[in-house]
């Protein structure tokens, strides 16, 4: 997935820009903290043994911290964070675990999830009432076929960015925000990153979901079929919208803007609007411009629902110290002062409720967090995985007039019928 | 990957066979001579080398890893016997090599042939046990609207049970006894801590011993006689659900079967769990397949017609970069290396620059200047007066692109490989070339061009295999694309056959598919050995003529 490993290596300037604008962000972890949790009562002695977690750079301090809470009730176990980049986890962890050389405990996105199911490599985890106390787009993003898999920490997603000196509001609907896009009087009354020619189906998928097209037929209690559900009459209007947009039309998309250039471009103020996630807010910060973050307005008439990512820890089906392990995520990752030491250590949007609703005093996270409501967790079955290509490149040929709306359409869903089986 | 480093191995095992000359002094590593510098030296090496080698034996050995135990005690055994013994004395020189090449590259090789030939992928990742294991925890399922209990560990007679609360009245059950009521429990903080004639067992212990936390995590207490109720299981040892399984596995007969609807699940050897309506549970396991994945390489209609395409254009691509960037290189060689050039030294730095530069950096920069869009595509702007090109968005531009920025990042490689060349061959023979009257192209085809291949043809051999997988330029300038309208599989254009199994192994987040990518790989492997062999039979005829 593109997508996801793109963003991934924009953790560094999301680290950055939430910490900018957190609250001050001058909070060290509170190591000196008593956890609250059920066990301080038999805090006394701890459990022995050792755990191995695998973290990436930026989420190294944040897993630190949460690891220094646990070792003062429990200083006998060892845990030992082992670090890797982030895009070669998944693939390791599928490698290694049945080796039976894995981490217990690996930090990772909840859309590897299917995979990582079919290959029998991850355990669920059971975190009792605890569960109410996440957000719900949170758990359900780590619930697969019923069973809950892992313990989510952080979501991400993208919303509407808009320059303050430019305009004052987002209208509701796409045509109003256009209309007001071009009443500023800029270069473009908007831009979003199309990953060039490639295509970038995830940033696009608000205005996609506002069709009533959403990837995957969902359930009804938000969980995924592997039905396509971009077919029919709201995926053809979805995708002529494309073209009317593109470049053979209005112009409001373009295969020539890449994340840096729409950056860029509204960077130097060239557009008012753009739809970009948390982790471009930095950039806009250092090119001296004020934004504002609101939901994505509707395009087709429905609620614009972009991609909900979720961050959180997996547990090894091969670990040695499951109960541990267990004891560990359940007793101590799970409370709210763990989960703010971890967004004090790494910004992202907490997916403890009580924690997002402390952070949230920030109007830039409030933004973020308030379209997260919004949006669909991306999903997580592993015929995700083969949607990404046919999707992108559908909506980028669409998109530059490279071919016709309906004929690309259709051979998407072809290809992802064949596909998909 | 494997191939990249087989060349090199084609390579050393086509070289000449090293000259055994009969020492007539005895090396003063040997034995004790002079003041015994050199016998201390070795002495300390392999004391090193054996301490090493033990504590890689250890730790081999506490992991269980038996075939890196049993490679490693073999090359230490080897190492000890050819240095401390006075026979074997050109393997002294060679072992290290020999070791290396073991260890790094026959193994390499080995084990993506062994990938090869099972179906080694996504859904078939793991070992039978392991598909079982997973599928049995993924289908115990917590019973819907299961409240969750506060639990204890208990213990009576060495039997193992579970205490929980619920709604105030303490329970108490274990494997064999479903739960019932214990009347003079005592509860604190809505928490079971004392049941008469059990012992508690505090939830420290439980984590502090691993057999003990095992027989806790297996352990199921079920709620009432009826085991389709469900039973009570913990995962931390602190809380408590309701858990039911579907699956029930039968390890005589292999099957697991549906206690729901009564589906038997039957362990095939394509390495799942099939229905007898054809329905497959989704976590299967490792199996030798064969050769299947080469021939779905070849006959499945996703793969085959890219193939084919791909391969020629990967030779394309491999003989056009090193062709056109050395004759570039070559050229500009023959130009500065004549004296009347004034600053050849300056000239030549400034030539070297793009060769200076790290390749993938420099091919994301070119990524940028060849951007359609002359706002942002610098080359469009300057050069083309604004007209919009597409160079990496049609197939035979972005060929051509490719080819072009090879050319820029590999021609000050040949550049310096030619000046060097130049300067070393002899002045003689072509002072007595003028003499005979030849004039400068004669000169040039009929003896500067045959002695300067000697020097640089195993280089241009080189450099093709290089090219033939030449990754990080296609991945980072073009990604593939664009991609192939007429076919579903997701390749483009400019994809080589390295890139193409790098998109087909699903490392990049797709489904992986690594036995298929293994199979491609020795593909690869194959046809760059063959032309490579072919090659430097090539060469050794043309070293015979000079």
């Amino acid at each position: 997935m593109r997508t996801t490993l793109f963003r991934a290596a924009a953790v560094a300037a999301a680290v950055t820009l939430l910490a900018a604008c957190g609250d001050g962000g001058s909070e060290t972890p509170p190591a000196s903290q008593e956890p609250t949790t059920a066990e301080t009562t038999e805090a006394a002695g701890g459990a022995t043994g050792s755990l191995t977690i695998w973290v990436d750079e930026n989420r190294k301090p944040a897993v630190q911290a949460a690891v220094d809470i646990y070792n003062e009730t429990n200083p006998d176990v060892t845990v030992e964070l082992v670090q890797k980049n982030f895009e070669d986890i998944r693939a390791d962890f599928l490698a290694q675990v049945p080796t039976g050389k894995g981490p217990d405990i690996t930090i990772g996105a909840h859309d590897w999830l299917g995979a990582l199911i079919a290959d029998g490599v991850v355990e669920p985890l059971d975190l009792g009432e605890k569960v109410d106390e996440f957000e719900t787009v949170a758990t359900q993003a780590f619930t697969y076929d019923g069973q809950m898999y892992g313990l989510p920490y952080a979501l991400e997603t993208v919303a509407v960015v808009r320059n303050t000196a430019l305009v004052d509001s987002t209208p509701d609907t796409w045509d109003d925000m256009i209309a007001m896009g071009k009443e500023a009087g800029t270069k473009y009354p908007f831009v979003i990153n199309t990953n060039g020619t490639t295509g970038d189906a995830y940033t696009y998928y608000g205005l996609q979901t506002s069709f009533g097209a959403p990837v995957f037929v969902q359930n009804d209690d938000g969980s995924y079929t592997t039905d396509i559900g971009m077919g029919g009459d709201e995926g053809f209007a979805f995708a002529d919208f494309l073209a009317e947009n593109g470049m053979k039309g209005e112009g409001n998309f373009s295969t020539d803007w890449t994340y840096d250039v729409a950056n860029e471009e509204f960077g130097k103020g060239n557009a008012p609007y753009t739809i970009a996630g948390p982790w471009a807010i930095q950039t806009y910060k250092d090119a001296g411009i004020d934004v504002a973050v609101d939901p994505i307005p509707s395009a087709g008439g429905e609620t614009a629902a972009p991609f909900v990512g979720v961050q959180g820890f997996y547990l090894s089906s091969q670990s040695q110290n499951k109960l541990v392990a267990n004891d560990f995520l359940v007793n101590y990752v799970a409370t709210p002062d763990v989960i703010k030491a971890l967004y004090d250590a790494d910004p992202r949007l907490p997916a403890m409720t009580s924690v997002a609703d402390e952070v949230a005093a920030d109007p830039i996270v409030a933004g973020f967090l308030a379209a997260s409501k919004n949006g669909a967790p991306m999903p997580s079955i592993p015929e995700m995985g083969d949607v990404w290509e046919y999707w992108n490149a559908a909506e980028a040929s669409i998109i530059s007039g490279s071919s016709s709306a309906k004929d690309a359409w259709t051979k998407m869903l072809a290809d992802l019928d064949a596909k998909l089986g | 990957m494997s191939t990249e480093q087989s060349t090199t191995a084609v390579a050393t095992g086509d070289g000449a066979p090293p000259p055994t000359r009969q020492r007539v002094r005895e090396s003063h590593a040997r034995g004790w001579s002079g003041h015994g510098a050199g016998f201390l030296a070795k002495l300390a090496i392999m004391a090193l080398v054996n301490a090493l080698g033990v504590l890689a034996l250890w730790s081999a050995y506490l992991n269980g890893s038996w075939v890196i135990f049993g490679v490693l005690l073999a090359l230490l055994v080897v190492a000890d016997w050819v240095y401390f013994s006075k026979r074997p004395v050109p393997l002294k020189y060679l072992l290290p090599g020999l070791a290396f090449l073991v260890v790094f590259q026959l193994f390499t090789i080995g084990y993506t042939g062994y990938v090869a030939l099972t179906n080694y992928g996504t859904g078939h990742n793991g070992s039978q046990q392991q598909a079982v294991d997973a599928l049995l925890s993924q289908n115990e399922k917590k019973v819907p609207d299961s409240a969750t209990y506060p639990l204890t560990i208990v213990e009576q007679d060495g039997e193992l049970g579970f205490a929980i609360v619920e709604d105030g009245t303490a329970m108490v059950g274990t494997a064999d006894d479903p739960l019932s009521e214990a009347g003079d429990a005592t509860i604190t903080d809505g928490r079971v801590t004392g049941v008469p004639g059990w012992e508690v067992v505090p939830k420290n212990d439980v984590l502090s011993d691993p057999a003990l936390a095992d027989e806790v995590l297996a352990l199921r207490v079920p709620i009432s006689d009826d085991a389709a109720d469900g039973s009570i299981r913990t995962g931390d040892a602190t809380i408590g659900s309701v858990y039911r399984s579907v699956l029930e596995y039968d390890g005589s007969a292999g099957t697991l079967t549906n206690t729901d609807t009564g589906v038997v699940y039957h362990a095939t050897d394509e390495g799942q769990f099939v229905a007898d309506d054809g329905t497959a549970l989704p976590v299967g396991w490792r199996v030798f397949v064969g050769f299947e994945n080469f021939t779905k390489a070849f006959t499945d209609d996703t793969y085959s017609g890219p193939l084919l395409r791909i391969t020629v254009w990967t030779f394309v691509f491999a003989f056009f970069s090193v062709f056109v960037s050395f004759f570039v290189g070559l050229l500009l060689a023959l130009v500065y290396n004549d004296p009347r050039v004034r600053g050849r030294k300056v000239l030549r730095t400034l030539f070297i620059l793009p060769y200076a530069f790290p390749a993938f950096l420099s091919a994301l920069l070119w990524k940028g200047m060849l951007s359609a869009n002359p706002d942002y595509g610098i080359v469009n702007k300057l050069f083309f007066f604004g007209a919009r090109i597409e160079w990496l968005d049609d197939p035979t531009l972005a060929k051509v692109s490719l080819i072009l920025v090879n050319l820029w990042l590999s021609y000050p490689y040949w550049f310096l490989v030619c000046t060097g060349a130049l300067q070393s061959l002899p002045d003689d023979v072509q002072e007595a070339a003028r003499i005979d009257g030849a004039g400068v192209w004669r000169k040039f085809r009929s003896i500067t061009m045959p002695l300067l291949l000697v020097s640089t043809a195993p280089l241009l051999i080189a450099s093709f295999a290089f090219n033939f997988n030449n990754f990080t330029l296609i991945y980072m300038l073009t990604g593939g694309g664009p991609r192939f309208t007429d076919t579903s599989a997701t390749l483009g254009h400019t994809d080589i056959l390295i890139s193409m199994v790098y998109q087909i192994s699903g490392v990049a987040g797709g489904r992986a598919d690594y036995g298929l990518a293994a199979a491609l790989s020795i593909v690869i492997f194959v046809i760059i050995g063959v032309i490579s062999a072919l090659m430097f039979r090539r060469t050794r005829q043309l070293e015979e003529v000079s």
